[in-house]
């Protein structure tokens, strides 16, 4: 067990207790402050896979964002300040079924891949992550039209989620 | 390397050497030398807190033509200590039904996301937190989590008063990081990294001299971002009670305000750092680090000093003005900016240093020109609308 | 070293998870939020693979960050809408949103 195990384990235990805690706790705002805490598992875990650029957007867009979007949600749809209702409904154990299932399905569908247990190649030296991020991302024999394809659509959802919320009065 | 030109280092391997000594595993010793480095960074830190306190009541005196605490010591020098020896004797209430655990974590987590940004700041060319090659977008990324850290505090006081003021506070901080990122990408631009040292080498001209618009934005969402004067409308006294910070008392409240004042003191830092040459000073910084060190710190407490000039100076503005001038100005114009600062940045790439400095300053001021008659005229048409147009008053002979 | 395989099950792991929160929960911001978890699920693949793939070709990561864009732009149509519907009908259990049906 080397030390990058270890701290693997940690991690990713930590990350998928909060992801229970999220789906399973009844007070709506500790959700989705349990979604932030697994959101930052999950920029750990990039900063582990060597992407530091993802792991910093990661914690900008997620938890400076969106986050902050779903506390602000919960709090403008609350009918009363204590919610003590049962937040499962009538179905529970078929979806819980059903996630075990789909969970199992993949383990095992990838397990017949012959690269499922390969460990990972050394990063070259000298090998710039984000500078090649910025050209893919930017030049026009590689993922430009991806790029600005995304762009458009945030302006959709903007104009589009500004137009849905506005209090009209 | 003697401990002059690389203190760190050497007191970090002879700890190591102490500690391996003693028979520890030598990843467990390099472990435990980091953890001491962290804390005596942090350590600083707080005592460098105390003393922004009485900074600021000193400063914020003389701005008010009086004199400030001069009691307790020389020059009130004792005052901080009596305010934090007061803060922690006070009560720690917890209202009723407040989620305690939400509660107390805020301004853990507020503390927190200040005391982070320093892992990115050079203090000198060798001494450095981490080297993150992402360094400037970190310093978003803590914000974030301050962001997150108010609205936890006006959401968990159960009182509306609180809640209202994290929200408005947030609202604020989501909206000025959008000019404050795209200002952010001036420097990157013109140094070609994200990376702090990176950006502090390629500054042989500050790059004050060669964006100006560039440093006043940044400046402007920086103090938007810190929540003080005169964007301060969640925590005025006149108009919320204390904001998200009302259910507060003792420490935890302590832990608000004394952050706020870090915060501050930051993000002078920073702004030094990205447009005022960092710890460089014509040479200086090569000869010890500890000079560095203290070329930065007096560069920060200018720009904490421009920070506190601009908020005993100026009016607070309401919420709604705020957030329209930012989504309506501050944006726009940043990307503008943006726009410009590349394609200037690619015409004027190998041309001579004062053709480069001159060409990219009268772009600035070219934009910033045309921003401002934008804003005069679109001003002017709403002022007719308003008040009908303007009579012109024929002068008698 | 970690194998690749640890990677991929805490992808899945995340995914059930999601999938368990969209299936059960009864309020809509509520399954927002297993979406949220599905998302990211499937961007730690994406950088896994990158990751242990070829790391000079960022196809991963481009991809990964084509993803965060996606997902900002639906969570936010996506409480606008609840949001909306929370005015008119006052309620955002999924249950009870139920005029389309026969």
């Amino acid at each position: 067990m080397t030390g990058e195990q270890i701290i693997f384990l940690i991690v990713a235990l930590f990350t998928l207790g909060s992801a229970l805690m999220v789906v399973t706790t009844r007070n709506l705002i500790h959700a989705a402050l349990w979604l932030v805490a697994t959101l930052f598992g999950v920029a750990v875990i990039y900063a582990l896979l060597n992407a530091g650029f993802m792991a910093v957007v990661q914690v900008v867009v997620y938890i400076g964002a969106i986050a902050i979007l779903f506390i602000f949600a919960v709090m403008l749809t609350r009918k009363d300040l204590r919610d003590n209702t049962p937040q499962t409904n009538k179905n529970w154990w078929g979806g819980a079924l059903l996630a075990v299932l789909t969970f199992a399905g993949l383990v095992f569908t990838l397990q017949g891949w012959s690269g499922f247990s390969k460990t990972a190649a050394a990063v070259p030296s000298g090998f710039d992550a984000i500078s090649q991020l910025g050209d893919q991302l930017t030049s026009p024999a590689a993922y430009v039209l991806p790029f600005e394809v995304a762009s458009v659509l945030l302006l959709a959802a903007l104009v589009g989620a500004v137009y849905i919320a506005f209090n009209k009065k | 390397m003697n401990f002059w030109n690389d203190p760190l280092k050497v007191a970090a391997v002879w700890l190591e050497g102490i500690f391996t000594g003693w028979g520890m595993d030598a990843v467990f010793a390099h472990v435990l030398v980091v953890f001491l480095g962290v804390f005596l960074l942090i350590t600083l830190l707080m005592v460098l807190d105390i003393f922004l306190v009485w900074i600021e009541r000193k400063v914020v005196a003389r701005f008010q033509d009086r004199i400030g605490p001069n009691r307790l010591g020389p020059f009130g020098l004792i005052q901080p200590f009596a305010d934090i020896i007061k803060l922690i004797i006070k009560e720690d209430t917890t209202p009723d039904g407040a989620d305690k655990v939400v509660y107390n974590l805020a301004p853990i987590l507020s503390m927190m996301s200040v005391l982070i940004l320093w892992a990115v700041v050079p203090l000198a060319p060798v001494m450095l937190g981490i080297d993150l090659n992402v360094g400037v977008l970190f310093v978003i990324a803590a914000g974030a989590i301050g962001t997150l850290s108010i609205i936890m505090a006006g959401w968990s006081s159960n009182n509306k008063f609180a809640m209202i003021g994290g929200f408005r506070q947030v609202a604020v901080m989501v909206a000025f990081e959008v000019p404050m990122l795209a200002m952010l990408m001036i420097p990157t631009i013109f140094a070609g990294s994200m990376n702090m040292n990176a950006i502090i080498e390629a500054q042989s001209v500050w790059f004050f001299f060669i964006s100006p618009l560039a440093a006043l934005i940044f400046l402007i969402a920086a103090i938007a971002e810190l929540g003080r004067a005169p964007f301060d409308l969640a925590e005025g006294e006149s108009e919320l009670v204390a904001g998200f910070n009302i259910e507060y008392s003792g420490m935890k409240f302590g832990m608000f305000y004394a952050g706020e004042l870090l915060h501050a003191f930051t993000f002078g830092g920073f702004w030094s750092i990205l447009f005022f040459g960092g710890y460089r000073f014509f040479g200086l910084e090569q000869v010890s680090p500890f000079l560095a060190i203290l070329i930065l710190i007096i560069k920060a407490m200018l720009g904490y000093w421009v920070i506190m000039w601009v908020k005993y100076t100026m009016m607070r503005i309401r919420i709604d003005q705020m957030l329209g001038f930012n989504w309506k100005f501050l944006t726009p114009l940043s990307f503008a900016l943006v726009l410009v600062t590349a394609l200037m940045n690619t015409l004027l790439r190998g041309a001579d240093s004062w053709l480069f400095v001159t060409g990219m300053f009268l772009s600035n001021v070219v934009v910033g020109w045309i921003a401002l008659e934008i804003a005069r005229s679109v001003a002017r048409k709403e002022r007719e609308r308003v008040e009908g147009p303007t009579k012109v008053v024929e002068a008698h002979h | 070293m970690i194998p690749l395989s640890w990677y991929l099950i805490l992808a899945a792991a995340l995914f059930g998870i999601g999938l368990f929160g969209v299936l059960v929960r009864r309020n809509a911001v509520a399954i927002l939020l297993g979406v949220e978890l599905m998302l990211n699920a499937v961007n730690i693949n994406l950088v896994a693979f990158w990751r242990y793939g070829d790391v000079t070709s960022m196809a991963g990561q481009v991809f990964a960050i084509i993803v965060f864009a996606v997902a900002a732009a639906e969570v936010s149509v996506g409480l606008a809408l609840v949001i909306s519907v929370y005015r008119r009908r006052n309620t955002v259990i999924a249950d009870e949103l139920d005029l389309l049906k026969w």
